[in-house]
Protein backbone atom coordinates (compact mmCIF):
# COMPACT_ATOMS: atom_id res chain seq x y z
CA UNK A 1 0.00 0.00 0.00
CA UNK A 2 1.50 3.43 -0.88
CA UNK A 3 0.51 6.80 1.02
CA UNK A 4 -1.85 7.77 -1.59
CA UNK A 5 -3.98 4.72 -0.37
CA UNK A 6 -3.76 6.10 3.12
CA UNK A 7 -4.88 9.26 2.10
CA UNK A 8 -7.90 7.82 0.23
CA UNK A 9 -8.95 5.71 2.99
CA UNK A 10 -8.27 9.34 5.72
CA UNK A 11 -10.64 11.30 2.63
CA UNK A 12 -13.43 7.91 2.69
CA UNK A 13 -13.85 8.05 6.12
CA UNK A 14 -13.95 11.60 6.40
CA UNK A 15 -16.59 11.76 3.54
CA UNK A 16 -18.61 8.85 5.02
CA UNK A 17 -19.04 10.86 8.52
CA UNK A 18 -19.45 14.33 6.84
CA UNK A 19 -22.56 12.37 5.19
CA UNK A 20 -24.04 10.97 8.10
CA UNK A 21 -23.91 14.48 9.82
CA UNK A 22 -25.97 16.06 6.70
CA UNK A 23 -28.22 12.47 7.18
CA UNK A 24 -28.31 13.12 10.86
CA UNK A 25 -28.96 17.32 11.28
CA UNK A 26 -30.80 16.63 14.07
CA UNK A 27 -27.79 15.18 15.80
CA UNK A 28 -25.98 18.32 15.06
CA UNK A 29 -28.16 20.50 16.25
CA UNK A 30 -29.49 18.57 19.29
CA UNK A 31 -25.42 18.02 20.44
CA UNK A 32 -25.49 22.53 20.26
CA UNK A 33 -28.54 22.81 22.62
CA UNK A 34 -27.97 21.11 25.13
CA UNK A 35 -24.46 23.52 26.12
CA UNK A 36 -26.32 26.34 24.94
CA UNK A 37 -29.31 26.10 27.55
CA UNK A 38 -26.32 25.41 30.27
CA UNK A 39 -25.13 28.95 28.97
CA UNK A 40 -28.11 30.69 28.85
CA UNK A 41 -30.28 29.21 31.45
CA UNK A 42 -27.45 27.50 34.05
CA UNK A 43 -24.88 30.00 34.02
CA UNK A 44 -27.15 33.10 33.99
CA UNK A 45 -28.71 31.42 37.48
CA UNK A 46 -25.01 32.08 38.86
CA UNK A 47 -23.63 35.33 36.84
CA UNK A 48 -22.18 37.03 39.54
CA UNK A 49 -21.04 33.92 41.51
CA UNK A 50 -17.68 34.67 40.61
CA UNK A 51 -17.59 38.60 41.40
CA UNK A 52 -15.33 38.33 44.44
CA UNK A 53 -13.20 35.67 42.52
CA UNK A 54 -10.18 36.68 40.68
CA UNK A 55 -8.82 34.22 38.23
CA UNK A 56 -4.98 34.35 37.44
CA UNK A 57 -5.68 33.35 33.62
CA UNK A 58 -8.34 36.19 33.83
CA UNK A 59 -6.75 38.89 35.12
CA UNK A 60 -10.47 40.46 36.80
CA UNK A 61 -13.54 39.46 37.97
CA UNK A 62 -15.42 37.53 35.05
CA UNK A 63 -19.42 36.88 34.86
CA UNK A 64 -20.01 32.65 35.39
CA UNK A 65 -20.70 32.93 31.38
CA UNK A 66 -17.07 33.66 30.66
CA UNK A 67 -16.23 30.60 33.66
CA UNK A 68 -18.34 27.79 32.21
CA UNK A 69 -17.86 28.48 28.40
CA UNK A 70 -14.22 26.05 28.28
CA UNK A 71 -16.30 23.64 30.33
CA UNK A 72 -19.25 23.85 27.88
CA UNK A 73 -16.85 23.44 24.99
CA UNK A 74 -15.30 20.20 26.40
CA UNK A 75 -19.28 19.17 27.12
CA UNK A 76 -19.54 19.37 23.28
CA UNK A 77 -16.32 17.49 22.74
CA UNK A 78 -16.94 14.85 25.00
CA UNK A 79 -20.96 14.29 24.13
CA UNK A 80 -19.85 13.81 20.50
CA UNK A 81 -17.22 11.54 21.20
CA UNK A 82 -19.90 9.52 23.05
CA UNK A 83 -22.04 10.18 20.50
CA UNK A 84 -19.49 8.49 18.16
CA UNK A 85 -18.81 6.01 20.19
CA UNK A 86 -22.25 4.89 20.16
CA UNK A 87 -22.70 4.90 16.30
CA UNK A 88 -19.77 2.63 16.37
CA UNK A 89 -21.52 -0.03 18.40
CA UNK A 90 -24.41 0.43 16.02
CA UNK A 91 -22.54 0.09 13.18
CA UNK A 92 -21.61 -2.94 15.02
CA UNK A 93 -24.27 -4.15 14.99
CA UNK A 94 -25.40 -3.70 11.77
CA UNK A 95 -22.49 -5.06 10.38
CA UNK A 96 -20.71 -2.24 8.95
CA UNK A 97 -18.23 -1.83 11.18
CA UNK A 98 -16.93 -5.41 9.27
CA UNK A 99 -16.46 -4.04 6.21
CA UNK A 100 -13.98 -1.15 7.55
CA UNK A 101 -12.12 -4.02 9.97
CA UNK A 102 -11.39 -6.13 6.44
CA UNK A 103 -9.51 -3.29 4.98
CA UNK A 104 -5.98 -3.92 3.89
CA UNK A 105 -4.57 -1.16 5.31
CA UNK A 106 -3.62 -1.67 9.13
CA UNK A 107 -6.13 -0.91 11.89
CA UNK A 108 -4.63 1.90 13.91
CA UNK A 109 -4.16 3.92 10.55
CA UNK A 110 -8.58 3.41 10.44
CA UNK A 111 -8.85 4.08 13.86
CA UNK A 112 -6.77 7.56 13.55
CA UNK A 113 -9.12 8.17 10.25
CA UNK A 114 -11.95 7.70 12.43
CA UNK A 115 -10.65 9.47 15.17
CA UNK A 116 -10.25 12.64 12.83
CA UNK A 117 -13.08 12.20 11.64
CA UNK A 118 -14.54 12.93 15.23
CA UNK A 119 -12.29 15.35 16.10
CA UNK A 120 -13.74 17.53 13.15
CA UNK A 121 -17.42 17.40 13.50
CA UNK A 122 -16.38 18.50 17.26
CA UNK A 123 -14.52 21.33 15.81
CA UNK A 124 -17.41 22.11 13.64
CA UNK A 125 -19.69 22.14 16.99
CA UNK A 126 -17.67 24.12 19.42
CA UNK A 127 -17.00 26.92 16.59
CA UNK A 128 -20.70 26.83 15.96
CA UNK A 129 -21.05 27.46 19.44
CA UNK A 130 -18.40 29.75 20.38
CA UNK A 131 -20.41 32.02 17.64
CA UNK A 132 -23.28 31.92 19.62
CA UNK A 133 -21.43 32.15 23.02
CA UNK A 134 -20.37 35.80 21.55
CA UNK A 135 -23.73 37.26 22.10
CA UNK A 136 -23.63 36.20 26.11
CA UNK A 137 -20.73 38.18 26.43
CA UNK A 138 -17.95 35.40 26.09
CA UNK A 139 -15.58 37.04 23.94
CA UNK A 140 -11.88 35.60 24.18
CA UNK A 141 -9.31 37.88 22.51
CA UNK A 142 -9.53 37.52 18.65
CA UNK A 143 -6.51 35.32 17.96
CA UNK A 144 -7.69 33.03 21.08
CA UNK A 145 -10.00 31.69 18.25
CA UNK A 146 -7.10 30.19 16.62
CA UNK A 147 -5.18 29.81 19.73
CA UNK A 148 -7.64 27.25 20.70
CA UNK A 149 -7.93 25.05 17.47
CA UNK A 150 -5.13 23.08 18.41
CA UNK A 151 -6.13 22.46 21.73
CA UNK A 152 -9.72 21.50 20.90
CA UNK A 153 -8.41 19.43 18.34
CA UNK A 154 -5.94 17.63 21.08
CA UNK A 155 -8.51 16.93 23.46
CA UNK A 156 -11.25 15.87 20.72
CA UNK A 157 -8.46 13.04 20.33
CA UNK A 158 -8.11 12.26 23.64
CA UNK A 159 -12.07 11.83 24.52
CA UNK A 160 -12.34 10.30 21.00
CA UNK A 161 -9.66 8.01 21.83
CA UNK A 162 -12.08 7.37 25.12
CA UNK A 163 -14.92 6.50 22.85
CA UNK A 164 -13.51 4.26 20.46
CA UNK A 165 -11.87 2.37 23.73
CA UNK A 166 -15.35 2.00 25.45
CA UNK A 167 -16.85 0.91 21.88
CA UNK A 168 -14.30 -1.89 21.75
CA UNK A 169 -15.66 -2.69 25.44
CA UNK A 170 -19.20 -2.67 25.04
CA UNK A 171 -20.81 -5.49 23.97
CA UNK A 172 -24.70 -4.38 23.11
CA UNK A 173 -26.19 -1.12 22.35
CA UNK A 174 -28.11 -1.25 25.19
CA UNK A 175 -25.30 -1.14 27.79
CA UNK A 176 -24.50 2.46 26.32
CA UNK A 177 -26.75 4.22 29.01
CA UNK A 178 -24.40 2.55 31.61
CA UNK A 179 -21.55 4.72 30.01
CA UNK A 180 -23.45 7.80 30.50
CA UNK A 181 -24.31 7.42 33.98
CA UNK A 182 -20.49 6.04 34.94
CA UNK A 183 -18.61 7.80 32.50
CA UNK A 184 -19.96 10.84 30.81
CA UNK A 185 -21.35 12.53 33.62
CA UNK A 186 -18.78 11.59 36.42
CA UNK A 187 -15.93 13.01 33.58
CA UNK A 188 -18.00 15.87 33.09
CA UNK A 189 -19.03 16.83 37.35
CA UNK A 190 -15.85 16.00 38.42
CA UNK A 191 -13.87 18.36 36.78
CA UNK A 192 -12.68 22.06 36.50
CA UNK A 193 -15.97 22.13 33.67
CA UNK A 194 -18.78 24.16 36.02
CA UNK A 195 -16.30 25.48 39.43
CA UNK A 196 -13.35 26.11 39.73
CA UNK A 197 -10.64 23.67 41.17
CA UNK A 198 -10.20 25.92 44.19
CA UNK A 199 -13.94 26.08 45.31
CA UNK A 200 -13.89 22.09 44.98
CA UNK A 201 -11.02 21.68 47.48
CA UNK A 202 -13.03 24.48 50.00
CA UNK A 203 -16.36 22.17 49.53
CA UNK A 204 -14.80 18.73 50.06
CA UNK A 205 -11.46 17.15 49.72
CA UNK A 206 -11.89 14.10 47.75
CA UNK A 207 -14.19 16.05 45.24
CA UNK A 208 -11.12 18.13 44.97
CA UNK A 209 -8.46 14.88 44.13
CA UNK A 210 -11.59 13.05 41.97
CA UNK A 211 -11.06 16.69 40.07
CA UNK A 212 -7.35 16.54 40.00
CA UNK A 213 -7.09 12.75 38.58
CA UNK A 214 -9.72 13.80 35.82
CA UNK A 215 -8.45 14.04 32.63
CA UNK A 216 -10.97 15.46 31.16
CA UNK A 217 -10.26 18.47 33.78
CA UNK A 218 -6.92 18.96 31.69
CA UNK A 219 -9.45 19.10 28.41
CA UNK A 220 -11.14 22.01 29.85
CA UNK A 221 -8.26 23.87 31.29
CA UNK A 222 -6.11 23.21 28.08
CA UNK A 223 -8.69 24.90 25.99
CA UNK A 224 -9.61 27.73 28.57
CA UNK A 225 -5.97 28.75 28.95
CA UNK A 226 -5.82 28.41 24.62
CA UNK A 227 -9.03 30.88 24.32
CA UNK A 228 -6.96 33.70 26.50
CA UNK A 229 -3.57 33.14 24.40
CA UNK A 230 -2.04 30.85 27.28
CA UNK A 231 -0.70 27.79 26.86
CA UNK A 232 -1.00 25.35 30.18
CA UNK A 233 1.85 22.88 29.46
CA UNK A 234 0.96 20.87 32.11
CA UNK A 235 -2.98 20.43 30.80
CA UNK A 236 -1.40 19.55 27.53
CA UNK A 237 1.34 17.03 28.73
CA UNK A 238 -1.66 15.20 30.59
CA UNK A 239 -3.98 15.57 27.90
CA UNK A 240 -1.37 14.11 25.70
CA UNK A 241 -0.40 11.13 27.57
CA UNK A 242 -3.99 10.66 28.62
CA UNK A 243 -4.37 10.22 24.61
CA UNK A 244 -1.74 8.09 24.07
CA UNK A 245 -3.01 5.93 26.75
CA UNK A 246 -6.39 5.48 25.65
CA UNK A 247 -5.25 5.17 21.80
CA UNK A 248 -3.04 2.61 22.67
CA UNK A 249 -5.81 1.18 24.64
CA UNK A 250 -8.51 1.31 21.39
CA UNK A 251 -5.91 -0.20 18.88
CA UNK A 252 -5.96 -3.28 21.69
CA UNK A 253 -9.66 -3.05 21.69
CA UNK A 254 -10.11 -3.58 18.07
CA UNK A 255 -6.99 -6.41 17.93
CA UNK A 256 -8.61 -9.34 15.96
CA UNK A 257 -7.07 -11.30 18.79
CA UNK A 258 -8.76 -9.42 21.65
CA UNK A 259 -12.71 -8.67 22.39
CA UNK A 260 -13.65 -7.12 18.79
CA UNK A 261 -16.28 -9.62 17.45
CA UNK A 262 -14.45 -12.70 19.64
CA UNK A 263 -16.84 -13.90 21.52
CA UNK A 264 -19.07 -15.74 19.31
CA UNK A 265 -21.36 -12.80 19.23
CA UNK A 266 -21.60 -12.89 15.34
CA UNK A 267 -24.56 -15.04 14.35
CA UNK A 268 -23.93 -18.13 13.75
CA UNK A 269 -20.96 -19.92 14.56
CA UNK B 1 -12.73 -36.34 -12.73
CA UNK B 2 -9.67 -34.77 -11.09
CA UNK B 3 -9.91 -36.87 -8.11
CA UNK B 4 -5.90 -37.86 -7.25
CA UNK B 5 -7.46 -40.02 -4.25
CA UNK B 6 -10.75 -41.00 -2.61
CA UNK B 7 -10.10 -42.30 1.29
CA UNK B 8 -13.57 -43.25 2.81
CA UNK B 9 -14.82 -43.98 6.14
CA UNK B 10 -17.85 -42.84 7.95
CA UNK B 11 -15.27 -40.80 9.89
CA UNK B 12 -13.73 -38.99 7.37
CA UNK B 13 -14.24 -38.39 3.52
CA UNK B 14 -11.41 -37.09 1.35
CA UNK B 15 -11.25 -36.48 -2.75
CA UNK B 16 -8.81 -33.91 -2.42
CA UNK B 17 -5.82 -33.68 -4.74
CA UNK B 18 -2.88 -35.08 -2.43
CA UNK B 19 -0.21 -32.14 -1.37
CA UNK B 20 2.31 -33.91 -4.49
CA UNK B 21 -0.21 -33.84 -7.17
CA UNK B 22 -1.88 -30.20 -6.20
CA UNK B 23 1.77 -28.70 -7.67
CA UNK B 24 0.51 -29.55 -10.68
CA UNK B 25 -3.04 -27.72 -10.30
CA UNK B 26 -4.32 -24.34 -10.47
CA UNK B 27 -2.54 -21.84 -8.36
CA UNK B 28 -3.97 -22.00 -4.88
CA UNK B 29 -6.23 -19.56 -3.31
CA UNK B 30 -6.58 -20.10 -0.06
CA UNK B 31 -4.81 -22.38 1.80
CA UNK B 32 -5.97 -23.01 5.43
CA UNK B 33 -4.06 -25.10 7.86
CA UNK B 34 -4.90 -26.86 10.84
CA UNK B 35 -7.06 -24.00 11.95
CA UNK B 36 -8.83 -24.27 15.80
CA UNK B 37 -10.41 -21.86 17.58
CA UNK B 38 -12.26 -22.00 20.77
CA UNK B 39 -14.66 -18.97 22.54
CA UNK B 40 -13.56 -19.24 26.25
CA UNK B 41 -13.49 -23.39 26.88
CA UNK B 42 -15.72 -23.92 24.00
CA UNK B 43 -13.97 -25.48 20.89
CA UNK B 44 -15.63 -23.90 17.87
CA UNK B 45 -13.25 -25.62 15.50
CA UNK B 46 -10.80 -28.54 15.20
CA UNK B 47 -8.28 -28.66 13.09
CA UNK B 48 -9.53 -27.71 10.41
CA UNK B 49 -7.99 -27.71 6.77
CA UNK B 50 -8.91 -27.44 3.12
CA UNK B 51 -7.86 -25.39 -0.27
CA UNK B 52 -9.55 -23.17 -2.32
CA UNK B 53 -8.25 -23.49 -6.18
CA UNK B 54 -7.96 -20.19 -8.36
CA UNK B 55 -10.94 -20.15 -10.44
CA UNK B 56 -12.88 -23.08 -8.30
CA UNK B 57 -16.11 -22.62 -6.70
CA UNK B 58 -15.72 -24.41 -3.43
CA UNK B 59 -19.26 -25.03 -1.11
CA UNK B 60 -18.73 -25.00 2.47
CA UNK B 61 -21.78 -26.83 3.72
CA UNK B 62 -22.67 -27.28 7.76
CA UNK B 63 -25.46 -27.08 9.79
CA UNK B 64 -26.51 -23.84 12.09
CA UNK B 65 -23.83 -24.07 14.68
CA UNK B 66 -21.00 -25.68 12.52
CA UNK B 67 -18.92 -23.32 12.96
CA UNK B 68 -18.65 -21.77 9.16
CA UNK B 69 -19.34 -17.81 10.26
CA UNK B 70 -16.59 -18.08 12.88
CA UNK B 71 -14.39 -20.03 9.75
CA UNK B 72 -15.38 -16.98 7.71
CA UNK B 73 -14.30 -14.37 10.75
CA UNK B 74 -10.88 -15.59 10.74
CA UNK B 75 -10.16 -15.80 7.15
CA UNK B 76 -11.52 -12.16 7.02
CA UNK B 77 -9.20 -11.39 9.60
CA UNK B 78 -11.91 -10.42 12.25
CA UNK B 79 -10.62 -13.04 14.67
CA UNK B 80 -7.56 -14.78 15.25
CA UNK B 81 -7.98 -18.44 15.46
CA UNK B 82 -6.12 -20.35 18.55
CA UNK B 83 -3.62 -22.15 16.26
CA UNK B 84 -3.41 -22.73 12.61
CA UNK B 85 -2.64 -20.66 9.41
CA UNK B 86 -4.37 -18.97 6.79
CA UNK B 87 -2.98 -18.58 3.20
CA UNK B 88 -4.67 -16.58 0.62
CA UNK B 89 -2.48 -16.49 -2.65
CA UNK B 90 0.20 -17.17 -0.71
CA UNK B 91 0.23 -14.84 1.79
CA UNK B 92 0.32 -15.54 5.39
CA UNK B 93 -3.02 -13.60 6.95
CA UNK B 94 -0.86 -12.63 10.28
CA UNK B 95 2.52 -12.00 8.91
CA UNK B 96 1.03 -9.94 5.88
CA UNK B 97 -2.51 -8.99 6.43
CA UNK B 98 -2.53 -6.17 4.24
CA UNK B 99 -1.45 -8.41 0.99
CA UNK B 100 -3.78 -11.04 2.10
CA UNK B 101 -6.67 -8.76 2.54
CA UNK B 102 -6.01 -7.49 -0.70
CA UNK B 103 -7.01 -10.42 -2.65
CA UNK B 104 -10.30 -11.07 -0.65
CA UNK B 105 -13.72 -9.40 -1.44
CA UNK B 106 -16.55 -10.35 1.59
CA UNK B 107 -20.18 -10.55 1.88
CA UNK B 108 -21.17 -11.10 5.25
CA UNK B 109 -23.91 -13.35 6.69
CA UNK B 110 -25.42 -9.97 8.45
CA UNK B 111 -26.19 -7.01 5.76
CA UNK B 112 -23.39 -4.65 5.98
CA UNK B 113 -24.43 -1.90 3.88
CA UNK B 114 -25.14 1.81 5.53
CA UNK B 115 -28.37 2.30 5.36
CA UNK B 116 -28.29 5.81 5.72
CA UNK B 117 -25.93 6.34 2.70
CA UNK B 118 -26.64 5.50 -1.25
CA UNK B 119 -25.36 2.62 -3.36
CA UNK B 120 -23.14 5.04 -4.91
CA UNK B 121 -21.77 6.11 -1.48
CA UNK B 122 -21.53 2.93 -0.08
CA UNK B 123 -19.24 1.90 -3.21
CA UNK B 124 -17.23 5.08 -2.48
CA UNK B 125 -16.69 4.38 1.22
CA UNK B 126 -15.51 1.04 0.43
CA UNK B 127 -13.41 1.81 -2.10
CA UNK B 128 -11.56 4.50 -0.12
CA UNK B 129 -11.18 2.05 2.68
CA UNK B 130 -9.24 -0.02 -0.25
CA UNK B 131 -7.26 2.41 -0.80
CA UNK B 132 -8.74 2.89 -4.34
CA UNK B 133 -8.63 6.42 -6.14
CA UNK B 134 -12.30 7.85 -6.22
CA UNK B 135 -11.42 8.68 -10.21
CA UNK B 136 -10.76 4.58 -9.84
CA UNK B 137 -13.75 4.02 -7.13
CA UNK B 138 -16.40 5.91 -9.69
CA UNK B 139 -15.27 3.88 -13.24
CA UNK B 140 -15.44 0.48 -10.99
CA UNK B 141 -18.72 1.21 -8.99
CA UNK B 142 -20.52 2.12 -12.70
CA UNK B 143 -19.16 -1.32 -14.15
CA UNK B 144 -20.47 -3.09 -11.08
CA UNK B 145 -23.77 -1.51 -10.98
CA UNK B 146 -24.13 -1.53 -14.44
CA UNK B 147 -23.59 -5.09 -14.99
CA UNK B 148 -26.27 -5.89 -11.63
CA UNK B 149 -28.51 -2.87 -13.45
CA UNK B 150 -28.43 -1.19 -10.35
CA UNK B 151 -26.47 1.66 -12.18
CA UNK B 152 -30.06 3.63 -12.54
CA UNK B 153 -30.41 3.46 -9.03
CA UNK B 154 -27.40 4.20 -7.42
CA UNK B 155 -28.53 7.51 -5.79
CA UNK B 156 -31.35 5.58 -4.27
CA UNK B 157 -30.83 5.19 -0.39
CA UNK B 158 -30.18 1.45 0.87
CA UNK B 159 -32.64 1.76 3.13
CA UNK B 160 -35.11 1.90 0.57
CA UNK B 161 -34.09 -1.13 -1.72
CA UNK B 162 -35.40 -4.75 -0.96
CA UNK B 163 -33.19 -7.72 0.20
CA UNK B 164 -32.45 -9.05 -3.02
CA UNK B 165 -31.08 -5.66 -4.67
CA UNK B 166 -29.20 -5.02 -1.18
CA UNK B 167 -27.62 -8.18 -1.54
CA UNK B 168 -26.70 -6.86 -5.15
CA UNK B 169 -24.85 -3.87 -3.95
CA UNK B 170 -22.94 -6.27 -1.84
CA UNK B 171 -22.09 -8.32 -4.16
CA UNK B 172 -21.26 -5.44 -6.53
CA UNK B 173 -19.34 -3.65 -3.44
CA UNK B 174 -17.42 -6.85 -2.80
CA UNK B 175 -15.73 -7.23 -6.22
CA UNK B 176 -15.03 -3.47 -6.22
CA UNK B 177 -11.39 -3.53 -5.70
CA UNK B 178 -11.43 -6.73 -8.29
CA UNK B 179 -10.33 -9.15 -5.56
CA UNK B 180 -9.23 -12.58 -6.72
CA UNK B 181 -11.15 -14.53 -3.96
CA UNK B 182 -14.83 -14.00 -3.54
CA UNK B 183 -16.50 -15.51 0.24
CA UNK B 184 -20.06 -15.16 0.48
CA UNK B 185 -21.00 -16.32 4.05
CA UNK B 186 -24.81 -17.18 4.23
CA UNK B 187 -25.11 -14.84 1.23
CA UNK B 188 -28.60 -15.95 0.47
CA UNK B 189 -30.10 -15.47 4.16
CA UNK B 190 -33.38 -13.87 4.06
CA UNK B 191 -33.56 -14.09 0.03
CA UNK B 192 -36.58 -15.17 -1.78
CA UNK B 193 -35.98 -18.32 -4.40
CA UNK B 194 -35.58 -15.73 -7.37
CA UNK B 195 -32.99 -13.65 -5.40
CA UNK B 196 -31.39 -16.86 -4.80
CA UNK B 197 -31.15 -18.59 -7.76
CA UNK B 198 -30.49 -15.18 -9.50
CA UNK B 199 -27.12 -14.71 -6.93
CA UNK B 200 -26.07 -17.94 -7.44
CA UNK B 201 -26.17 -17.74 -11.49
CA UNK B 202 -24.33 -13.74 -11.12
CA UNK B 203 -21.77 -15.83 -8.47
CA UNK B 204 -20.98 -18.61 -11.05
CA UNK B 205 -20.60 -16.43 -13.86
CA UNK B 206 -18.13 -14.94 -12.56
CA UNK B 207 -16.04 -17.59 -12.12
CA UNK B 208 -16.27 -18.52 -15.75
CA UNK B 209 -15.69 -14.56 -16.70
CA UNK B 210 -13.34 -13.41 -14.28
CA UNK B 211 -11.74 -17.02 -13.19
CA UNK B 212 -12.51 -15.67 -9.54
CA UNK B 213 -12.36 -18.12 -6.57
CA UNK B 214 -15.66 -18.49 -4.93
CA UNK B 215 -16.02 -19.96 -1.04
CA UNK B 216 -19.39 -20.07 -0.62
CA UNK B 217 -21.10 -20.89 3.10
CA UNK B 218 -24.40 -22.24 3.18
CA UNK B 219 -26.69 -25.05 5.03
CA UNK B 220 -28.69 -25.24 1.92
CA UNK B 221 -27.70 -28.09 0.34
CA UNK B 222 -29.80 -27.27 -2.89
CA UNK B 223 -27.40 -24.49 -3.83
CA UNK B 224 -24.77 -26.74 -4.84
CA UNK B 225 -24.43 -28.70 -7.63
CA UNK B 226 -22.76 -32.27 -8.20
CA UNK B 227 -19.65 -31.26 -9.94
CA UNK B 228 -19.11 -28.62 -7.13
CA UNK B 229 -15.91 -29.40 -4.63
CA UNK B 230 -17.76 -29.15 -1.03
CA UNK B 231 -16.23 -28.67 2.66
CA UNK B 232 -18.71 -30.64 4.95
CA UNK B 233 -18.18 -28.99 8.16
CA UNK B 234 -20.02 -30.99 11.82
CA UNK B 235 -19.75 -29.57 15.03
CA UNK B 236 -16.52 -27.24 14.05
CA UNK B 237 -14.82 -30.22 12.30
CA UNK B 238 -14.20 -30.85 8.27
CA UNK B 239 -15.83 -34.32 8.33
CA UNK B 240 -15.52 -35.06 4.54
CA UNK B 241 -14.12 -32.71 1.38
CA UNK B 242 -14.46 -33.52 -2.43
CA UNK B 243 -16.53 -33.26 -5.39
CA UNK B 244 -19.84 -33.52 -4.14
CA UNK B 245 -21.31 -36.17 -6.20
CA UNK B 246 -18.51 -38.29 -5.83
CA UNK B 247 -18.81 -38.09 -1.57
CA UNK B 248 -22.45 -38.98 -2.27
CA UNK B 249 -21.98 -42.04 -4.29
CA UNK B 250 -19.29 -43.16 -1.66
CA UNK B 251 -21.34 -42.71 0.89
CA UNK B 252 -24.21 -44.62 -0.64
CA UNK B 253 -26.88 -42.34 -0.29
CA UNK B 254 -29.03 -40.29 -2.81
CA UNK B 255 -28.54 -36.78 -1.91
CA UNK B 256 -26.91 -33.79 -0.34
CA UNK B 257 -29.14 -33.64 2.68
CA UNK B 258 -28.83 -37.75 3.31
CA UNK B 259 -25.10 -37.28 3.64
CA UNK B 260 -25.56 -34.41 5.65
CA UNK B 261 -27.37 -36.45 8.27
CA UNK B 262 -25.25 -39.85 7.79
CA UNK B 263 -21.80 -37.94 8.31
CA UNK B 264 -23.51 -36.05 10.98
CA UNK B 265 -25.08 -39.58 12.92
CA UNK B 266 -21.47 -40.93 12.02
CA UNK B 267 -20.09 -38.41 14.52
CA UNK B 268 -22.13 -38.53 17.09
Amino acid sequence: MNISAYLYCLWGVLKREFQRSVQQRTRFISALVRPLLWLAVFAAGFRGSLDSVVIALYGSPINYEVYIAPGLIGMIILFNSMQSSLSMVYDREMGSMRVLLTSPLPRSWLLFCKLLAIALTSLLQVYTFLAVAFFFEVTPPALGYLAALPAILIGAFMLGALGLLLASLIEQLENFAGVMNFVVFPLFFLSSALYPLSFMAKASTGVYWACVINPFTYVVELIRHALYLDLNTHALVVTLAAGSVLTAGAILGFDPARRMLSTGRSRGH
Amino acid sequence: MNIAYVFFTFKYVSVIPSPQQGAQALPIAANIQALSHSFADRQVLRNVSFRVDQGAFVGLLGANGAGKTTLFSILTRLLRSSSGNVFLFGHDLQQSPAAALATLGIVFQQPTLDLDLSVLQNLQYHGAIQGMSPTNVQSRAQDELERLQLWDRRHEHVRRLNGGHRRRVEIARALLHEPRLLLLDEATAGLDLESRIQLQRHVRTLIETRGLAVLWSTHRAEELEASDTVILLDKGAVCAQGQLSTLITAAGVEDTNQLLLSLSKTRA
